[in-house]
């Protein structure tokens, strides 16, 4: 276990690649996830507003 | 005179005037490569060395100062429309605004190379290739310039935008150029000038397309 | 198939049906990507187990470059075909591009700090490449965003991509070249017939679940647009 997590002597060169690796992707995730959230949230808002005014204007 | 001929002339002469791009270009390639010994330190060995690196990348970002007006005036006071409605199609104004730029803006800052290349101790194998390869490269830098000024013309401050586009698409041209400087030093040859030319010859022959359609996708609006 | 995706709504229907599947192979083949690499591949006989960032150095890489290429092509495609959706898929293509291209250079630094010496090194081509290919991308996504008209800014950002396109190459080459003035330091040398093929597969894997990985989030983000050009749309419709 200890000489698979020192790599040979690489480890703190292995070890923040993988890790930097693994946070780029899951921040790409997060941030696209959370973008078109917050799109489609706008939207529907928006939509049911419009729906408001115009049931009102009828 | 012809239509080309008349917006060539005109532009050059635009560019002369006080405020006009290229008294300014000369001077600031002037500054930006006499600042770098107080940035480097007084070795005249060093400074010889990187003489040729630091007067193309002076003259790059020299090139690029006159840039963001070449087509933002005529945008806006309508001039661009009347080109682009003219028999003078906007390609051959674009080559013509190009071609004055160049004239305006290189060239100066091919006659200024030498003496800026004495401050900066360059070796004098390296002069003869400098005032070449300057002549040869700007062109390019010309050219691709058109095209980012054309892209940023609606933009308010469109200068930064225009530098962080047009830089990184020149690249060749200033490994090129200040290669074959330090070739020419070194005595080895290869094959600088040549792939600096064919990178010129390309950016002169396509630029005016592209700096076209991006004048016209501004027009059309 | 793609002409049949040029309406929005029918777009949104397809990708929200197809996203979810995407998103389970992407991450079932960088599951069995990251787990292989990390436990199953042996030291190389020079570089040690360094060798390991390997895998997730050249996916991130070759990323990188292959969504620039989709990016100029959906640009053609908008410009020539005026297809609808192609400058949305150009525009959202292009963060996660940069975002690749950012981890290549990290990864590739890390890479080569044991065998450089130092964190960068001007003689390796590639990752000098790669260099100005991040900067592209950030001119890129500026000029989208410096221009307010998003037509306009769509048509800008196209030419830039396609100008770009034909410049990449030639940018490469000029490195290459400039490269033969030091000493050829290349050390990473991912590709070609020197590698082992005990890591071919868990390499194929990783390059397998980045592109996967990004066709998902690429679907996602243009979702995302569509959805903000809607709600524009609707602000403005609200504002007359």
């Amino acid at each position: 276990m200890a000489a698979f997590l020192a790599m040979g002597g690489y480890a703190v060169f292995v070890w923040p690649a993988y890790i930097i690796s693994v946070l780029v992707l899951l921040a790409a995730i997060v941030v696209s996830l959370q973008g078109r959230a917050r799109a489609r949230r706008s939207v529907r808002r928006l939509e049911e507003d419009s729906g408001e005014t115009g049931e009102n204007q009828t | 005179m012809t239509g080309f001929t008349a917006l060539l002339v005109r532009d050059m002469r635009l560019a002369f005037r006080a405020g006009g791009g290229a008294s300014l270009a000369a001077a600031f390639f002037a500054l930006v490569s006499a600042l770098v010994p107080f940035g480097v330190g007084t070795d005249l060995v060093l400074l010889g060395r990187i003489a040729g690196g630091i007067l193309w990348v002076s003259a790059a970002l020299a090139a690029l100062l006159s840039l963001d007006r070449l087509f933002q005036a005529d945008f806006e006071d309508g001039t661009l429309d009347v080109l682009a409605l003219s028999p003078l199609n906007l390609e051959r104004a674009a080559t013509a605004k190009i071609l004055a730029h160049w004239l305006t803006t290189g060239l100066p800052l091919v006659v200024l190379s030498p003496v800026l290349g004495l401050l900066l101790n360059l070796p004098p194998p390296g002069y003869g290739a400098l005032i070449a390869s300057l002549i040869i490269g700007t062109p390019a830098l010309s050219g691709v310039g058109a095209i980012g000024a054309a892209l940023t013309l609606s933009i308010r401050r469109g200068g930064l935008i225009l530098a962080l586009i047009v830089l990184p698409l020149i690249t060749p041209a200033l490994i090129f150029g200040a290669g074959a400087v330090m070739d020419a030093i070194d005595g080895s040859g290869r094959g600088a000038f040549l792939f600096l030319a064919a990178f010129s010859v390309a950016a002169a022959a396509l630029s005016p397309f592209a700096a076209a359609a991006a004048v016209r996708l501004n027009l059309g609006g | 198939m793609i002409t049949f995706l040029a309406n929005p709504k029918r777009f949104l229907d397809f990708s929200s049906a197809v996203a979810p599947w995407i998103c389970g192979l992407a991450f079932l083949l960088l599951a069995a990507g990251f787990y292989w690499a990390l436990f199953d591949t042996p030291p190389d006989y020079q570089q040690g187990e360094s060798v390991k960032i390997m895998f997730v150095h050249v996916p991130a890489a070759y990323m990188g470059i292959m969504i620039y290429g989709l990016m100029a092509g959906a640009s053609l495609v908008g410009l020539v075909f005026r297809h609808p959706l192609a400058d949305v898929a150009a525009k959202s293509a292009a963060p996660l591009g940069a975002a690749f291209t950012a981890l290549a250079l990290l990864t590739g630094s890390l890479w080569g700090r044991p065998m450089w010496g130092t964190y960068w090194q001007w003689g390796d081509a590639r990752l000098v490449s790669e260099l100005i290919l991040l900067f592209i991308y950030l001119g890129y996504i500026a000029l989208w965003n410096a221009i307010d008209d998003p037509v306009r800014a769509a048509k800008a950002a196209a030419i830039l991509s396609l100008v770009g396109a034909a410049d990449v190459p030639v940018i490469h080459f000029s490195v290459d070249w400039w490269n033969t003035l030091h000493q050829p330091a290349s050390i990473i040398r991912p590709g070609g017939p020197t590698i082992d093929k005990s890591f071919l597969w868990p390499l194929f894997t990783m390059m397998l679940g980045y592109t996967v990985l990004f066709v998902w989030l690429w679907l996602v983000r243009m979702q995302t647009e569509i959805f903000e050009r809607r709600a524009r749309s609707l602000m403005m419709a609200r504002g007359a």
